[in-house]
């Protein structure tokens, strides 16, 4: 502990540590004592009795299961954020020796003495932890005074919620760490002596926290963009400065470019990289993927798909699938039952056989491609492959009966063709089974039909209509599988209409019955197809983007504008038979203040800004140049940590607000040094405005233990005690009726 | 310490200074052109005046040029106007209520009033009486009169090139850029065609444009604040942004647009040190009065206007609160007369308190499975409906047969029978279907027999108890009985399975918000006398935030269904879909709003040229180049005036993205003339910046001959794509023998 202690104070600036060359050898170190003891306490709040409560508490039920399947390998998609937050929570478990056997079902349930919870916690709360000393060091590099400095990292010491967030195998900590990292490295850069090389060191350290918060939430890019805004503005009036050489600007303006703009794009690629190389096991995520990527990953599709003939040839036995993953992915299907003569609504129905989409493996997915021309519905030999814009028949394995489409309403999308297995009930509907093949990623894959790699358009011939799945599903005549239909191309949305044959095998059988017991029997032999990373990484990120999340309301969901007065707090865990309670509460004092510091920086700013319009300058120039740096980074950072949330249309929580809040932590005390040094005059009022600084942050203090016990659970309070502090209506604090 | 703080301070400092320093030389030199161009042509700067050429600052030839630009602009506009003599596309919607004014029947609609109000009248004048019902497209119009509101659409959208190269001329000071841009405009297929017919679009264009017109023209006042004509320009864009918030709420944009115009303009004025206090507090009030006070009252006028006008009963009742329906005559409410206060056996309607809060409704229709219990729905219903009726029992069941029945009072419990479907109104400890954190509410039991869970207790807000409950004056509340909730109308919107119907809850929070308070609204019960009820008139402030909050509402409520294709934002600009007005098959007569492809994808090019164009201008000013005074002149009218219509482009397409409503190609209409102006000025700069390029007498050759093709393009392309506009019979696109044949160049243009 002490050595990472003095390697991450070196650079701040009470320390030097001069080394001379002269005998004798002198070492003269700085030990900034007030951050040391700042660190101690911020390490003790995080991390002692880090393993209680030994169950599963809120979020930790859904980051756990990612958690195991990292352990196992185990591929999934996650829509909530890109994959270094969980790595970084799983190499905690990695550590801990977990082994991913742990069902993560409920929150509440014990861990087993098999899991070692304090390593399971330890990496986010000691990301926690550290965030203190970064405020302390940030604010000296915003050139605020120590004490100011003291007073922000005591305000995020002493926040409840900060803590309660800490303390659990949650990704908000992490995500403030870097993000304050970034803008600590990111100012040192700023601040150094434009002559020396190893200020690019610190821009390098910049880019790499800005692709590590990114990398953890999507989250963090709201700040990686204040920053890269900050840094273009200082760019800019570098291009101005005439007194720098054109090919100094150049060669700084292209370093800059490097370190904060490719620097964490690579580095945010890089982390999909490692996630998709731990990952190489099929999982419960596999269907949402293309036909291609699953059979890259071991065991799963791959394992049947091995030894396929490439080529899909007239008489090929296939399975088709559909692209579309919405609503769950499935396979052509029909079986021995019609399309109910009259609908519930009353529209009639071609009666004939149903075709559907079905989301499981079923020997009635099995088609097979027939040459119109000819009779025989085996593989010839040499095999004749299927191109881009032939024409086939496709015939169900099991009921012989040909896929068919006619101008008849779809059962449940009336504006959409009706597609069957072609009964002839002799009620002049003549069979309308001819489909051209149209190969639609031909100029990446080829023009011949393949298995798995070619995404396939079914177009209907005689009224250019395409096979598509409309994704609503069939009421009970239909046993609830999924409809198909055929729709013009130009209605159609051009998203999910491609199938890709997954299962093949080359037919031997003309006759009806053997080719039933052929499909009954499984597929085999074997070859390893593998697609490249970068078509790996585009898939999984366009999925992850796509996928949709459903956004219903959450018992503890909130909307943004309650974050700022803290009307709402969400309750983690609650002791299974006694009233102890772990609670996501902020410290209300902080909170009060934060929001306090943030309105009275913008009516000063604004004070300030038109008072020099009209030509007073109230404030030195460095002065202002100061309190405009801290205006952009601050309440920049909080605005744009807080004000996208009101546009988006996704559950919410409280705990979004944790790294706005952040930015008004840093902001206040060094509003507060500001107001003393230049406002204020008189000594009296300065005094005064000490005094009440000091009885603010003893009231932080008192609040903070007031509130411990639901912070930390322990020790558990009586039903009397908790409705004391209810401080709000509107929070649920729960109480056990004994 | 120090140290670092000088390091901290010099860049800025410098810099800041700096940029200050340009902006003063920027301003006056800005200013010039405009004045010698208005005052004394030709007096100034030499080089400026060669760089314009001569047409700018020649008055009869500007004049001449705007003519011509008229004339094009109408005729092609009113070329073939009356066909297809049937409806086409929103036509049904906006003729539809267009004829509503006519006939003075009360209506909803998501868009503000003035539009309509404005075809109605067009067609009013131009004898239209109002009696085609326009229910879907394709219908005939025979021999009603349709030609009028066309006609009117069509000047206004005539109105838009004319418009278009006025801002350019006056932005950049160059006809040329200003021909470029009304050249593109004229000759888009889709201008043409979203102009020809009963739409708001060309009304709402042709305000938006007026306002960024009158901006403009005002921004060049600066040296002559407080004359006549700068008052005139003021309170001209006022007007106009009036008009465009009239139309649609997309006006909003153009209103952020001159907002944002104007505070840099006080801003500048703040910082020119010659103006006293007193000088900037006058301009700034008459901002606030021509911007502010004089739009928003003009706007309140117009809402006025349409509460007078529509004053019968019509489609758009049940939206509106029960005290706003007794104003509408033909309405149940209106003179009403019903029985003064709530009696058990009576039959009722309960009407949400909260602002188009809906009736307390019912249907035979259950929750699905896994939305809490599998019982019947309840839920809040905006239009008048008979399954929104409800009886009121006691708490047990036998009713006196006889005499007169016993009054409802304050505290007493209840049960709520659906008249319809006989079941109980019913809550439990299930989660709502939406608002996790209240309870659900169902229908329950049959023909009254229920649960103890069918109680509720009747509430009049603030009252005590023993109290009558006055027919729709009293708010009241209902309380549950067995769980302490109150029933509460959440506002959301259900899935399908709820028929897009509003979510009812109970709530267990029991503070009082108009969401848990009801009204009763009618009242029928045959043993009580009928008193003729007047109700408290809603105040005229009431009824405009009413009717914005259902229109808010309306908006958000418009998501685009599983089955209809939606057009996304980013496909508007490279003109990916369009959209059909009329005419599917080979026979019918069709017509395909799409933007003429050259021109637009144009203009995207000049959008990418413009970035870059502007990139360079700006390093290069800020690095301090020394450049010769037209090229400074060329960055200035690049970055301002080109700036201005960048962030024009932005916020009016920017915004979409963010949207969750269903989106239409059409949409992008008003950003597409932003940046059509901006090609104007880029092409223009671009061309006179070729002598970087070439030596003098060629370099004028390449402006020539690249001005020529340009003029070529636009021609010849308007000559392929003229059918989309003017109308297309015969075979499709895709067929050999259709005249658009080989013009398909994207499959998604469905023509």
């Amino acid at each position: 502990m002490v050595f990472l202690f003095s390697s991450f104070n070196f650079h701040s600036h009470k320390i030097r540590v001069a080394v001379m060359l002269h005998l004798p050898l002198m070492v003269t170190a700085q030990v900034d004592l007030v951050l040391v003891l700042v660190t101690v306490l911020s390490l003790w709040t995080r991390l002692c009795h880090l393993s209680y409560p030994n169950a599963v508490v809120f979020d930790e039920v859904y980051y756990g299961q990612f958690v195991s399947l990292y352990m196992k390998r185990v591929f999934f998609i996650d829509d909530s954020g890109p994959p270094l937050g969980h790595m970084i929570l799983a190499l905690g478990a990695y550590l801990g020796g977990f082994d991913g056997n742990f069902a993560w079902n409920r929150i509440g349930a014990e861990y087993p003495c098999s899991v070692s919870v304090w390593t399971l916690r330890f990496l986010p709360a000691l990301c926690g932890a550290l965030c203190v000393p970064l405020v302390y060091l940030l604010t000296l590099e915003l050139k605020f005074s120590h004490l100011s400095a003291l007073g922000a990292a005591l305000l995020l010491l002493l926040e409840n919620s900060l803590i309660v967030q800490s303390r659990f195998m949650l990704l908000e900590s992490v995500l403030i760490f870097f993000v304050l990292l970034a803008f600590f490295s990111y100012l040192c850069f700023y601040n150094a002596p434009s002559s020396s090389w190893f200020r690019y060191g610190w821009l390098l350290l910049c880019g790499a926290s800005c692709g590590a918060a990114i990398g953890v939430k999507y989250m963090g890019l709201f700040s990686y963009l204040l920053l890269l805004g900050v840094a273009s503005l200082h760019t800019w009036n570098l291009i101005g400065d005439r007194t720098v050489s054109h090919l100094s600007v150049c060669v700084q303006c292209v370093c800059r470019f490097f370190c904060l703009l490719v620097l964490p794009v690579l580095l945010y690629v890089f982390w999909f990289y490692v996630h998709l190389s731990i990952l190489s096991h099929s999982g419960p995520h596999d269907q949402l993927m293309s036909s291609a990527f699953q059979a890259s990953l071991r065991g799963g599709l791959s394992r049947i798909t091995q030894g396929q003939p490439l080529e899909v040839a007239y008489g090929s036995q296939v399975t088709l699938k559909s692209s579309a993953s919405q609503p769950i992915p499935c396979w052509l299907h029909s079986h021995k039952a019609n399309y109910p003569i009259r609908y519930e609504n009353g529209r009639g129905s071609s009666h004939q056989q149903q075709v559907t989409c079905y989301p499981f493996k079923d020997v009635n997915n099995w088609w097979i491609v027939k040459d119109p021309d000819r009779q025989e519905m085996m593989v010839s030999s040499p095999p004749r492959p299927v191109r881009h814009g032939d024409v086939i028949q496709l015939v169900h394995g099991m009921t012989s009966r040909f896929l068919n489409s006619h101008d008849v309403a779809a059962p449940m999308s009336p504006h959409a063709q009706e597609v069957s297995g072609y009964i002839n009930f002799n009620v002049s509907m003549a069979a309308q089974n001819l489909w051209r093949v149209d190969i639609s990623n031909r100029e990446v894959e080829s023009d011949v039909w393949k298995t798995i790699l070619s995404e396939v358009r079914l177009i209907h011939v005689n009224t250019s209509a395409v096979l598509k799945l409309s994704g609503v599903s069939l009421p009970d005549w239909g046993f609830r599988q999924l409809e198909i239909v055929a729709e013009k191309l130009f209605k159609a949305n051009t998203g999910n209409l491609g199938w890709t044959v997954e299962e093949h095998r080359y037919g031997t059988s003309q006759e009806q019955k053997e080719r039933e017991v052929e499909l009954h029997s499984p597929s085999h032999i074997d070859v390893d197809r593998k697609i490249s990373f970068w078509a790996k990484f585009l898939e999984l990120q366009w999925k992850m983007l796509t996928v949709k999340q459903e956004d219903s309301e959450h018992k503890y969901s909130s909307s943004p504008l309650e974050w700022i007065t803290m009307e709402t707090n969400i309750a983690y865990w609650l002791h299974s038979s006694s009233n102890a309670q772990i609670h996501l509460i902020g410290n209300p004092v902080s909170w009060g203040v934060a929001n306090f510091s943030l309105l009275a920086y913008q009516v000063l700013a604004v004070f300030y800004l038109l008072r020099r319009r009209r030509g007073f300058k109230d404030l030195p120039h460095g002065v202002w140049c100061k309190f405009v740096c801290l205006g952009c980074v601050c309440v920049g950072g909080w605005l744009v940590n807080f004000v996208p949330f009101l546009l988006m249309e996704k559950t919410l929580f409280l705990y979004h607000y944790l790294p706005a809040l952040c930015y008004l932590y840093l902001l206040s005390p060094a509003l507060l040094e500001h107001m003393h040094t230049h406002l204020l005059s008189s000594v009296t009022y300065q005094r005064a405005l000490c005094v009440w600084a000091s009885a603010v942050l003893l009231s932080v203090f008192l609040s903070y233990r007031t509130f411990c016990p639901l912070t930390y659970g322990n020790p558990e309070l009586s039903a009397n005690e908790l409705r004391g502090l209810k401080w709000r209506d509107s929070w649920d604090i729960l109480y056990r009726r004994r | 310490m120090e140290d670092y703080k000088k390091q901290w301070n010099t860049p800025g400092d410098t810099s800041t200074l700096r940029k200050r320093k340009n902006l003063s030389e920027n301003t006056p030199l800005s200013k010039d052109p405009g004045r010698w161009t208005q005052d004394d042509p030709g007096s100034s700067n030499g080089t400026l005046a060669e760089c314009h050429g001569s047409d700018s600052n020649n008055p009869p030839a500007t004049l001449l040029l705007l003519l011509v630009v008229a004339s094009l602009s109408f005729s092609t506009r009113f070329h073939r106007l009356s066909e297809p003599s049937h409806v086409c596309w929103d036509e049904t919607h906006f003729g539809k209520m267009g004829s509503y004014y006519i006939n003075r029947s009360f209506f909803f609609d998501v868009h503000p009033p003035l539009g309509k109000m404005l075809i109605g009248l067009a067609g009013y004048l131009t004898g239209y009486d109002g009696t085609f019902p326009f229910v879907k497209p394709g219908d005939k119009y025979e021999d009603h009169n349709y030609v009028g509101m066309r006609g009117f659409c069509a000047v206004l959208g005539s109105f838009l090139p004319i418009f278009a190269y006025l801002i350019v001329l006056e932005l950049s000071q160059s006809s040329t850029a200003a021909l470029i841009t009304a050249a593109v405009l004229i000759f888009d297929t889709g201008c043409i065609t979203i102009s020809q017919y009963i739409l708001l679009d060309p009304i709402l264009m042709f305000f938006i444009l007026a306002a960024v017109l009158c901006m403009v023209k005002f921004n060049h006042l600066t040296q002559r604040s407080f004359s006549a004509s700068w008052w005139f320009w003021l309170v001209m864009t006022g007007a106009s942004l009036t008009g465009a918030l009239g139309v649609k709420f997309v006006g909003l944009f153009v209103i952020l647009l001159v907002g944002l115009n104007t505070i840099s303009d006080l801003w500048r004025l703040l910082g020119d040190l010659s103006l006293s206090m007193v000088d900037i507090a006058k301009h700034l009030v008459a901002r606030v009065v021509g911007l502010i006070i004089l739009p928003l009252f003009l706007y309140v006028t117009i809402f006025a206007i349409h509460f007078v006008v529509l004053n019968k009963s019509g489609p758009g009742d049940g939206f509106f609160s029960s005290a706003f329906q007794s104003r509408l005559i033909g309405n149940n409410l209106h003179n009403a007369s019903m029985p003064e206060y709530l009696a058990y056996g009576s039959t009722i309607t309960v009407k949400n308190l909260r602002i188009a809060g809906g009736y307390l409704h019912s249907h035979w229709h259950l929750y699905p499975e896994g939305v809490g219990a599998k019982q019947q729905q309840v839920t809040a219903y905006l239009h008048k409906d008979y399954n929104n009726v409800w009886r009121v029992h006691k708490q047990d069941h036998n009713e006196s047969q006889s005499g007169p029945p016993d009054l409802v009072r304050h505290g007493d419990i209840i049960r709520l029978e659906h008249k319809e479907t006989t079941r109980n109104l019913h809550s439990h400890l299930h989660e709502a279907p939406l608002t996790k954190k209240h309870f659900q509410v169902t229908g329950y039991g049959m023909n009254g027999t229920g649960d103890l869970n069918d109680l509720w207790q009747l509430e009049v807000c603030g009252g005590k108890k023993g109290d009558l409950v006055k027919v729709l004056r009293s708010k009241v509340r209902f309380l549950h009985r067995a769980t302490g909730c109150v029933l509460y109308s959440s506002g959301k919107t259900l899935p399908k399975w709820g028929w897009e119907q509003v979510e009812v809850t109970c709530s267990p929070y029991l503070k009082e918000t108009p969401s848990s308070q009801w009204n009763i609204e009618d009242h029928i019960n045959p043993k009580l006398p009928n008193i003729s009820l007047s109700l408290l008139k809603p105040h005229f402030l009431e009824i405009l935030l009413e009717s914005h909050i259902v229109m808010i509402r309306g908006n958000s409520g418009l998501k685009p269904k599983d089955n209809e294709m939606n057009s996304k934002p980013w496909h508007w600009p490279i003109n990916y879909q369009g959209l059909r007005f009329s005419g599917v098959n080979e026979t019918e007569y069709r017509v395909y709003l799409l933007g003429n492809p050259v021109l637009w994808w144009m203009n995207l090019a000049s959008l990418g040229l413009y970035l870059i164009m502007s990139a360079v201008a700006s390093v290069a000013l800020q690095r301090g180049f020394s450049l010769e005074p037209k090229r400074k002149e060329h960055a200035h009218v690049l970055l301002r005036g080109g700036g201005l219509l960048l962030l024009g482009w932005l916020l009016h397409y920017a915004p979409f993205y963010t949207m969750g409503r269903v989106l239409y190609y059409h949409h992008y209409f008003p950003a597409m003339l932003f940046s059509s102006m901006l090609t104007g000025i880029t092409l223009d700069v671009l061309f006179r910046s070729a002598d970087l390029l070439l030596r003098p007498p060629y370099s004028d050759w390449l402006q020539r001959a690249g001005l020529m093709g340009l003029l070529f393009t636009v021609l010849y392309s308007f000559y392929l794509f003229h059918p989309l506009s003017y109308g297309m019979t015969g075979p499709l696109a895709h067929e050999p023998g259709s005249s658009m044949a080989g013009l398909k160049w994207m499959d998604s243009w469905e023509f």
